[in-house]
């Protein structure tokens, strides 16, 4: 697989020391870990199976990790480790979103607001799920992890303008999908 | 700053990733802008439901656990502390080090054994000589001088004539050395003493066929038959060489 620089170390055994060290700083993290992962791959046991794997290699890059942010570290690894297990499943890679022209109709979320206080979990789940996982991902960091635009950057990859387009239009799908189930329970 | 302009920068605007300038701006137009408002409010109202809308996943406690074993397995060195390669190391050292120190204590031990020993024999031979008590038994026939010896020791050395070589055997002495009693045989060449220790030792630590120094005398030592021989005297080494070689025939 492929972690980029500056990770990319000689995977060299922890003392004890630093085995704690390691624990210390890294384990607090699984659950944004495995949150992100659940998010990325929509399925618990696959996401499990990444978050191991992003664990062991978080572990092997220890020793090379010299930055403060663990959180950020540990779910750029684990996206790197979900990318790199999508493709070893030949799982169909989804469409990249970022280049598409949004065939949406604006005109079905104005002037009105959208009737949020109907979304139940079930249903916020089931739009965030249809996202493409660019988006998905670039929402899971924002909404959930609280991460600014440079956080999410840095870990995606990409820069700060993408993050933000990714941002717009994942909101926007939401919007349209909540509104369009609103509508439908509603009839 | 116009509505479509205003649009690309709610989303930041909405996450507080725009500067002071940026947000005055968007907020003096949001204020005129009955459908960005709308658009704000609606971003704001999504972001709060999927805080709220327990939409996190936690890890399952299985999953740490599965981490941690898989941690500790890719780790064998820090996780076998306690027995682990490194403690074996350690041991091995502290054993590498009482071993090379036994090693030189007794090899210290061995030749300041040594060193007392040829003190001791040179000793014998100077006070042989001082006491004016070289011999015990004075005969130049090996059947006078070795039959003394019986019931003195619990061994027979051997007392050979050398006479014919020019190595006159003069007679022999008890003396004492390494804390028991040792036969002295007693050579002359020309007008110089010769001692020859002679006891049984299997002490084959000792160098065969040592040849040295002390004090402006010479010595050879050899081991045959189970028997230690010390051969000492004020005799140069080349003649004391040849009488050893004899004696060793």
């Amino acid at each position: 697989m492929k972690v980029s620089a500056p990770w990319v170390r000689e995977n060299k055994l922890l003392d004890q020391n630093e085995l704690t060290a390691f624990n210390e700083a890294v384990l607090p993290h699984l659950d944004a870990a495995y949150n992100l992962a659940r998010w990325l791959t929509r399925n618990d046991q696959d996401a499990e199976d990444v978050v191991q794997e992003a664990s062991l290699r978080s572990f092997k890059y220890w020793k090379g990790f010299s930055g403060r942010d663990c959180r950020s570290w540990l779910l750029a690894i684990v996206r790197n480790t979900y990318y790199s297990w999508s493709r070893q499943r030949s799982v169909q890679p989804e469409l990249t979103a970022d280049g598409e022209v949004d065939n949406v109709d604006d005109s079905i979320l104005s002037p009105e607001k959208i009737l949020l206080q109907n979304a139940d979990r079930e249903m916020l789940k089931a739009a965030l799920e249809d996202l493409p996982v660019e988006f998905r991902e670039a929402i899971v960091l924002r909404e959930m992890e609280d991460m600014s635009y440079k956080e999410i950057a840095d870990i995606s990859g990409v820069p700060i303008g993408t993050v933000m387009s990714r941002l717009a239009r994942a909101r926007k799908r939401l919007q349209i999908y909540l509104t369009n189930a609103a509508e439908r329970n509603y009839l | 700053m116009t509505c479509g302009e205003t649009k690309n920068l709610l989303n930041a605007y909405v996450d507080g990733e725009l500067d002071s300038t940026g947000s005055l701006s968007v907020e003096s137009h949001l204020q005129r802008c009955e459908s960005c408002l709308t658009d704000v409010e609606n971003m704001r109202a999504l972001t709060s439901a999927i805080e709220g809308g327990a939409l996190r996943f936690k890890a399952p406690q299985r999953l740490k656990r599965n981490v941690q074993a898989a941690i500790r397995a890719a780790n064998p060195a820090a996780t076998r502390s306690l027995f682990g390669w490194r403690w074996v190391g350690a041991l091995a050292s502290a054993v590498l080090i009482v071993a090379l120190t036994w090693v030189v204590i007794s090899q210290r031990t061995k030749s300041s054994q040594e060193t007392l020993l040829v003190n001791d024999i040179v000793a014998s031979h100077v006070r042989s000589m001082m006491a004016n008590h070289i011999t015990d038994v004075s005969s130049s026939d090996s059947h006078t001088v070795k039959p003394w010896f019986g019931g003195k020791l619990d061994y027979s050395p051997p007392a050979i004539d050398l006479t014919a070589q020019g190595y006159r055997l003069v007679g022999g002495r008890l003396d004492y050395l390494q804390n028991r009693p040792v036969a002295a045989l007693v050579y002359q060449r020309s007008q110089h003493f010769i001692n020859l220790f002679v006891w049984p030792s299997n002490d084959s630590a000792i160098k065969q066929d040592d040849q040295l120094t002390r004090q402006g005398y010479n010595l050879i030592h050899w081991t045959k038959s189970g028997m230690t021989y010390w051969l000492v005297s004020e005799l140069n080494a080349t003649e004391l060489n040849e009488c050893a070689r004899l004696l060793k025939e």
